[in-house]
C-alpha cells in the first residue's frame, strides 16, 4: 500500500489528540503540560510538512520552520516562568497558581 | 509493502507509543527522553517526506535545545512528582472521552479525503526537483526572499524569548562575590595599598 498523505494526517491527527489528553491526565504538573503542548505543536508540523510534501509547494515548510521557532520560544519562556514561579511558591502544582486571585 | 512504507509504519509507530510514554511516565525526567525519542521518530517522517531540512533543525533546536531545556527544569526544581500524580486518573475517562471522539473526528476527515485536480493551480512555492536544488536550497531560495520579513519576525521572536527569559529568571542575590569592573578599574594605590611600617622584632 503505498504512503499518502492521509497516513501522515492521521499520524498527526493522533500526536494532537495525544498531546491534548496529556493536558487531561497531567493537569497537576505544568511541566508535563508544557510537554503536551509540544506535542501538539509537532503534530501541527508534521499536518505542515505533509501537505508541503504532497502538494509539492514549499511554503508549507516555511511556515513549519516558523512553528518550530515560536514553539522554542515557547519553551523558553514557559519554563523561566516556571522557574520563577517555583522560586516564589517553592511548588509547580497548577492549583497554586492563584496569588493574581484578588 | 516497500522499504519506504515500512520505515513509515516503523517511525509513526515508535513516535506514536513513545508519545503516549510521554504524558503516561511517573518520572518526568522519562517524559522527557520520551519527548526526545518522539522528537527523533517525527524527524524521521520528516525525512520520509523529503523535508530533509526540518528534520535536522527538529534535532538540533528540539533534541539540542528544548529537550535539554525541560530536562534541566525538571532536574534543577525538588519537586516531588508523585504527589503532582495523585488523583490523576480523575479526570481521564474524560478526557480519553474527548481524545477518542477528537481522533476520531480528525482521523475521519482525513482518511477520506483526497485532493482536488484544481488544487494545483493554487500552489504559490512548487519545491524544485531534488537533483536541481537541494531541499535546504530550495528552502531558504523561499525564506530570504518572499518570507523575509517574517523570517526577520521571527529572529525578533526568539530575541524577545532570550532577553524574556534572562530577565525573568536572573536575580541578584547579596551575600555573594561578583565581579564589579567598574569598580575593579577605578582601584587606585591609595585606595588599595596600605604600607605600614613595622618595627624589628615586633611585628604588626
Amino acid at each position: 500500500m503505498e504512503i499518502g498523505i492521509s497516513h501522515y494526517l492521521t499520524v498527526s491527527a493522533i500526536l494532537f489528540t495525544l498531546g491534548v489528553f496529556g493536558i487531561f491526565l497531567n493537569r497537576k504538573n505544568v511541566i508535563v503540560i508544557l510537554m503536551s503542548v509540544e506535542l501538539i505543536l509537532l503534530a501541527v508540523n508534521i499536518n505542515m510538512v505533509a501537505f508541503s510534501a504532497f502538494l509539492n509547494d514549499i511554503t508549507g515548510q516555511v511556515f513549519a520552520l516558523f512553528i518550530l521557532t515560536v514553539a522554542a520560544a515557547e519553551a523558553a519562556i514557559g519554563l523561566a516562568i516556571l522557574v520563577v514561579f517555583y522560586r516564589n511558591r517553592g511548588s509547580i502544582a497548577v492549583e497554586d497558581v492563584n496569588m493574581m486571585k484578588g | 509493502m516497500g522499504l519506504q512504507a515500512l520505515f513509515f509504519y516503523l517511525f509513526a509507530f515508535v513516535a506514536v507509543a513513545s508519545a503516549f510514554m510521554v504524558i503516561s511516565a511517573r518520572n518526568p525526567v522519562y517524559s522527557v527522553l520520551f519527548l526526545i525519542l518522539t522528537f527523533f521518530n517525527a524527524a524521521g517522517l520528516f525525512l520520509l517526506t523529503g523535508a530533509e531540512f526540518l528534520a535536522m533543525i527538529l534535532l538540533v533546536v528540539y533534541v539540542g535545545a528544548v529537550a535539554v531545556l525541560f530536562l534541566f527544569v525538571v532536574m534543577m526544581l525538588d519537586i516531588d512528582f508523585a504527589e503532582l500524580r495523585s488523583g490523576a486518573l480523575e479526570y481521564a475517562p474524560v478526557g480519553a472521552l474527548i481524545g477518542l471522539i477528537l481522533a476520531a473526528e480528525l482521523i475521519i476527515v482525513v482518511a477520506g479525503s483526497t485532493f482536488s485536480p484544481e488544487i494545483a493551480k493554487t500552489i504559490s512555492m512548487p519545491i524544485p526537483a531534488l537533483a536541481d536544488r537541494t531541499n535546504t536550497a530550495a528552502l531558504g531560495d523561499v525564506l530570504y526572499t518572499h518570507y523575509i520579513y517574517y523570517f526577520q519576525i521571527a529572529g525578533l521572536v526568539l530575541l524577545v524569548a532570550m532577553i524574556g527569559a534572562i530577565v525573568l529568571t536572573l536575580r541578584h542575590r547579596d551575600n555573594i562575590k561578583r565581579q564589579d569592573i567598574s569598580k575593579q578599574v577605578a582601584r587606585t594605590p591609595a585606595t588599595a595599598v596600605e604600607v605600614v611600617k613595622v618595627k624589628s622584632g615586633q611585628g604588626l
